[in-house]
């Protein structure tokens, strides 16, 4: 079984390197020393916990990977909880009223950090897919599975919430430009992998076949981010761009943040459960599960 | 130097994904010419737009060129790149965020008197987000002549 | 603090609709997901326990 100094390990080395991950993305180099210090800090807790090391493919099975995330789930969840709150409050108390489109610019602060996950999430489900294919490791697999329908709702939430933005700023709920046309690829790419999978009846053909499909959709994602800079758009361009200063007033900018991690600790803790969900509904016929099902449902819940 | 299965398979994905990567770009590159959601009143005045189809113009509405007609409904403007300008009737209600000086985009065809007949103008705001009192004081100090575009905080 | 009263608040200078019906249906789908989730892994635990006891 995991020691209990494992698990804080394992959680420190995840929320270090999603915080370095995030700071990359929204500030680029201009704070390069936070970022590696995170970054040696996530390392250095892998190192000590030899987390990737001997322990790699005892970790990497689904029955350890179980309680484990049993484990996390509730941490993600309530810093998911804190944070909307916290962000809520910044969006609709703290932060101003714009000088040109009202009080309607505050759709921003769930369009942008829905906008932003579905891109995440698609990165990272390519990553768990692509992983599976290449070591064939069934945990992997299950991940990319696990992420798929969150990064469905997110895009789709994308697509309605600037949908609603666009009717009273520009005038229409839609138009075929390449930002809008692009993220509505994503949305397919995202139902065209959960259909797949679930299409084939074999597990391990569907891992496959959905990991090309992912590893393939990949490319859309740089198409959607840079749309606005490549070709001409209704879509305005990005304000918060690498190595330079948001383009955006500094209350606005946080509480478009605290949404945005907001989002992402929510994604985590969802993902987690459904991965359970899904090694519980594929190693149904193992005596682990059994037990484990057994034990749950007569009373004693973990 | 045995090689495994796995490592067959690496590079084989390596290879998959690069030819992928090379089909997108040469996608993008047939692509990128056509991909125009609009055209400035510049390409518009050299003649680089579609002739028999209708098509889309953006820029900025120019200031004082907005007359409304009578009837209420039916408008007039231009839309400028600053070096260019084209004439726009347009029958219709415009969108909340119109405003000469600002953004807009506008859909339709070039009548034989050169002035373009919108049927649908949306607007295009930037992206900026500020205070009006940010906006306001940012707008004095280019006023006075300051050149540098500080956020303010 | 932003609002001069609730009612300006939840008029959000005439962008109501938008805005409200935006965080809305955010809302209603990380609700709807959370109960999806819970129903699919009771589901899973339910189908597992009988197989158990089929053995």
């Amino acid at each position: 079984m995991m020691s209990m100094k494992k698990i804080i390990l394992g959680l420190g080395l995840l929320i270090a390197l999603t915080g370095a991950a995030l700071i990359l993305f929204v500030t680029g180099t201009k704070y390069i020393g936070v970022h590696v210090a995170l970054i040696l800090i996530g390392a250095a807790l892998a190192r000590q916990s030899r987390y990737f090391d001997d322990n790699f493919y005892h970790n990497a099975s689904p029955q350890a990977f179980y309680p484990t995330a049993g484990l996390l789930i509730p941490w993600f969840a309530w810093l998911a909880a804190v944070l909307v709150i916290y962000g809520l409050y910044v969006s609709f108390a703290i932060a101003p009223t714009d000088f040109q489109q009202g009080e309607a610019y505050r759709i921003i602060f769930v369009h942008v950090p829905a906008a932003w996950m579905s891109m995440v999430i698609y990165v990272a489900m390519a990553f768990w897919a692509g992983l599976g294919l290449i070591l064939n490791a069934r945990l992997s697999a299950m991940m990319a599975q696990a992420l798929a329908p969150t990064g469905a709702i997110f895009t789709l939430l994308a697509l309605v919430t600037g949908s609603l933005w666009g009717k009273p700023m520009w005038g229409t709920y839609w138009v075929w430009d390449a930002r809008l046309t692009s993220e509505l690829i994503l949305l397919f790419l995202f139902l065209g992998f959960i259909a797949l999978q679930s299409s084939i009846d074999d597990p391990r053909k569907a891992d496959r076949a959905g990991a090309l499909l992912a590893l393939v959709g990949v490319v859309n994602v740089p198409i959607i981010y840079f749309s606005v800079k490549w070709w001409s758009t209704l879509h305005q361009g990005s304000s918060i761009n690498m190595g330079a200063a948001p383009k955006m007033a500094a209350t606005m900018f946080e509480g478009m943040i605290i949404m945005a991690l907001a989002f992402w600790m929510y994604t985590i803790a969802v993902t987690l459960i459904r991965a359970r969900c899904i090694i519980l509904e594929r190693e149904r016929n193992s005596g682990w599960v059994k037990e484990l099902a057994t034990r749950e449902s007569s009373g004693a819940k973990s | 130097m045995v090689i495994k299965a796995r490592h067959k398979r690496f590079i084989l994905i390596a290879i998959g994904l690069a030819l992928l990567g090379l089909a997108a770009t040469l996608i993008f590159n047939a692509f990128s010419s056509n991909m125009v959601f609009f055209y400035t009143p510049t390409q518009v005045d050299k003649g680089e737009v579609p002739h028999d189809t209708g098509f889309r113009i953006g820029g900025l509405v120019s200031p004082d060129s907005l007359k409304r007609q009578d009837d209420g409904l039916t408008v007039h403007f231009s839309i400028t790149d600053t070096a260019k300008t084209v004439p726009v009737v347009y029958k219709g209600v415009l969108p909340d965020l119109f405003k000469e000086g600002k953004g807009v985009v506008a859909q339709g065809k070039v009548g034989p008197d050169g002035i373009f007949v919108a049927s649908e103008v949306l607007a295009k705001h930037d992206e900026n987000y500020m205070p009006p009192e940010a906006a306001e004081a940012l707008k004095r100090a280019q006023a006075q002549g300051s050149t540098s575009l500080v956020m303010p905080k | 603090m932003q609002w001069e009263s609730w009612s300006a608040f939840f008029n959000m200078g005439g962008y109501a609709f938008y805005v409200w019906l935006s965080f809305g249906l955010t809302a209603l789908c990380v609700i709807w997901e959370v109960i999806a989730l819970h129903n699919r892994n009771q589901a899973a635990l339910r189908l597992i326990k009988l197989l158990a006891q089929q053995d």
